[in-house]
């Protein structure tokens, strides 16, 4: 689960991490208040979204006055907001942080995140900390230094002194850095996080360390022993037909295409993508069913491709395997078209355990279907018939 | 000979009064012989699906001499279960349990460190080597005995591909899911150096896909040695929308790494074969073997 920056600061700030002055809007009005309550004549104006890549991409404005809060506000609130790391048509902001624009003297880049290849999770700090600091590091990882951290979070054997003063931190700063580095350990083991990133970590003319900007990422699977995060979940904008997918054991992404596609595994779910671009067609969803599916779970999955206007017709490919088996595929189509007035087009095509079953559940019910034997031809056969409609 | 399940595999399965244990189990069964009991914390001493049920690990390993262990239990349980099947000195572990949290899985890694344990899984469909038996939940259906080595990130993909093998003529001597977790047991790597020393095994096949470092690992180690036997892979998510999870938390990367075309040009330039679709990876593998074949022949 992405945590949005005001989110994370929460916790940041109840931790005693340094964070600047800042409030939560949800109108242009309640903005500039915030504005005027803050005092100053530097603020940041930041769109709350649950992706990266905003700082590049019109997220982050600044302003002078409190007029210019709300402005920048304005333009920000209720429009959608396209990164690199969202939807294609990106994520409506509905609320901005409004903050004091920190006066930056040096910017850090500060993360904790596992490392795969040994099963530890690694601090990673960088001195050239700011917006553009992932293009950096794909071009150049030097800058880009790393430790190695325990798998409890027990920091008592980890010089973090000697760490960042070979990142040539020195004096009061260096204090700081390593102050908030301590906190910030503590809470990424707390909160299950697989990712903590705080990028940039000001520095500050006094020799002050704020944590500017703050992601991170709560690992999903540890959700149930964190019901602090419940609410956030509940009040995240996770898509609807995502949320609803997901509490019928389907992983479901939405993308902006006209065919929808029914799979099963996430393995199998990718490559009838591929297979769809590649033959000129665009998916309007990628679909992993869960083994723990069952069919009526499933059937909810279709309804929700039946009721997207945008879809134009159906393509099912699906691999019967240990639970989810073909006919439970099967009986999901024939109860989601039994309940829906719009009879899309199937293009079907499935093999492994019981296909043969289900392809006489299918012809029973009478659904409208066209049987492929091989995926190429059923993708093949999935574009020409959306292109067609 | 196949790989990993053999003949003298003797299964215990940790869960198998579940449902899931319940289910798999009574499938696995059907399969192959080699189920000798089941684990349950406060069911010891009963019998379910005919096998007998045991406390702890320990106590099911020293009355039935098992070496291997199927583990079905709920994810709030399945690294404590991984970690008593590493302490009781289980020669296999297969962990098929979902949504194991991460952090969980650095202390079943740390304990697996220096053990007698080789872990599969967690997030797995198991291991299947057809006509020998299944330590797993895949379905046996489409699956035959032969010559192809598969291991793989994903389930259903694992079996639409030996599927493909079977009506190719070429059967499989082992499929392996290694799993969707970032982190994991057993890894492309070590499978294609037990696939190398097995005999049954004449070609390789690696299902690989966006996220992690799976695929560039395998490169790393296929790279700079005559591997012997010809390799194909299919890497699939190569138009998958980046940084989103795709299904599985493999997928998910930082820094833009783990790339389709990234992941394909490494393995490529180890002389791998690179499919192009999901449908072309069995016709790679047999075209690769048949040259192999002839070039011996010739020589």
């Amino acid at each position: 689960m992405y945590l949005a920056e005001y989110q994370v600061k929460e916790i940041l700030s109840e931790r005693g991490v340094p964070i600047p002055d800042g409030r939560l809007a949800r109108t242009p009005e309640e903005a500039e208040r915030c504005a005027q309550g803050i005092g100053g004549s530097n603020f940041a104006i930041k769109a709350q979204i649950t992706a990266g890549g905003r700082g590049l991409s019109g997220g982050v404005k600044f302003s002078t006055t409190p007029r210019g809060v709300r402005q920048a506000a304005t333009q920000m609130l209720g429009a959608p907001l396209v990164t690199p790391q969202t939807r294609p048509n990106g994520e409506i902001v509905e609320a901005v942080c409004i903050e004091v624009a920190v006066e930056i003297v040096h910017s850090l880049y500060l993360a904790i995140v596992i490392d795969q290849r040994t099963a530890v999770p690694s601090l990673l700090a960088s001195c050239e900390g700011g917006v553009d600091f992932e293009e950096k590091a794909q071009e150049n990882l030097d800058i880009l230094k790393s430790v190695a951290l325990t798998i409890d979070g027990d920091l008592s054997g980890i010089d973090l002194d000697g760490f960042f003063f070979e990142l040539g931190l020195t004096g009061e700063a260096a204090k700081r850095v390593v102050e908030a580095t301590r906190l910030l350990v503590d809470i990424y083991f707390d909160h299950d996080a697989t990712l903590l990133e705080i990028n940039p970590l000001a520095i500050t003319a006094d020799e002050r360390a704020i944590a500017v900007d703050a992601k991170m990422i709560v690992d999903g699977g540890a959700l149930y022993r964190h019901p602090e995060f419940e609410a956030m979940a509940r009040e995240s904008k996770m898509d609807e037909n995502e949320r609803i997918a997901q509490a019928n054991e389907i992983n479901l992404v939405r993308l902006d295409g006209n065919i929808g596609v029914i799979s099963n595994g996430a393995g199998l779910g990718l490559a009838t993508n591929d297979l769809l671009i590649e033959k000129g067609g665009k998916p309007a969803n990628f679909m992993d069913i869960r083994t723990t599916a069952t069919s009526f779970q499933i059937a909810k999955g279709v309804d929700l491709l039946l009721a997207d206007p945008k879809v134009k017709v159906l393509l099912v490919n699906v691999h019967g395997g240990g639970m989810t088996v073909c006919d439970t595929v099967a009986e999901a189509l024939n109860f989601a078209y039994a309940r829906s007035a719009r009879k899309l087009p199937i293009v079907y095509r499935a093999a492994g355990q019981n296909a043969e079953w289900a392809l006489t559940i299918m012809k029973d019910r009478k659904l409208p279907f066209e049987k492929f034997h091989n995926m190429s031809d059923a993708a093949a056969r999935a574009v020409a018939v959306a292109q067609a409609r | 000979m196949a790989i990993l399940v053999e003949g003298d595999t003797r299964v215990i399965v940790q869960g198998i009064t579940g449902r899931a244990g319940t289910f798999y189990t009574d499938s696995a069964l059907r399969y192959g012989p080699h189920y000798v009991g089941g684990v349950r914390p406060g069911k010891g001493g009963r019998a379910h699906l005919g096998l007998p049920v045991f406390n702890t690990v320990r106590e099911a390993v020293d009355d039935t001499n098992a070496n291997s262990s199927l583990i079905l239990v709920p994810p709030h349980s399945a690294a404590s279960a991984m970690i008593e099947a590493i302490e009781a000195e289980i020669g296999l572990a297969v962990c098929v349990t979902e949504r194991v949290p991460v952090h969980d899985m650095l202390r079943v890694k740390a304990a697996l460190k220096g053990s007698r344990t080789c872990l599969v899984g967690p997030n797995s469909q198991g291991i299947l080597s057809p006509g020998l038996g299944k330590i797993g939940v895949m379905s046996t259906s489409n699956a035959k005995p032969g010559c192809i080595g598969i291991v793989s990130r994903s389930a259903s993909l694992t079996s639409e591909i030996a599927a493909q093998t079977t009506v190719a003529g070429l059967g499989q001597s082992t499929t392996i899911g290694i799993g969707g977790d970032p982190i994991h047991g057993l890894g492309f790597r070590q499978c294609l150096e037990l696939f190398r020393k097995d005999p049954q095994t004449r070609g390789v096949i690696l299902i690989g896909e966006i996220g992690g470092l799976e695929e560039e690992e395998a490169a790393e180690f296929l790279s700079g040695q005559d591997y012997g036997k010809p390799v194909a892979a299919l890497i699939v998510g190569k138009h998958a929308p980046p940084q989103r999870r795709m299904g599985h938390a493999g997928t998910l990367s930082i820094f833009g790494a783990g790339s389709v075309k990234n992941k394909a040009k490494a393995l490529s330039s180890a002389g791998v074969l690179i499919a192009n679709n999901a449908d072309d990876v069995a016709p790679t593998i047999a075209e690769a073997i048949d040259a192999k074949h002839q070039q011996r022949d010739t020589m």
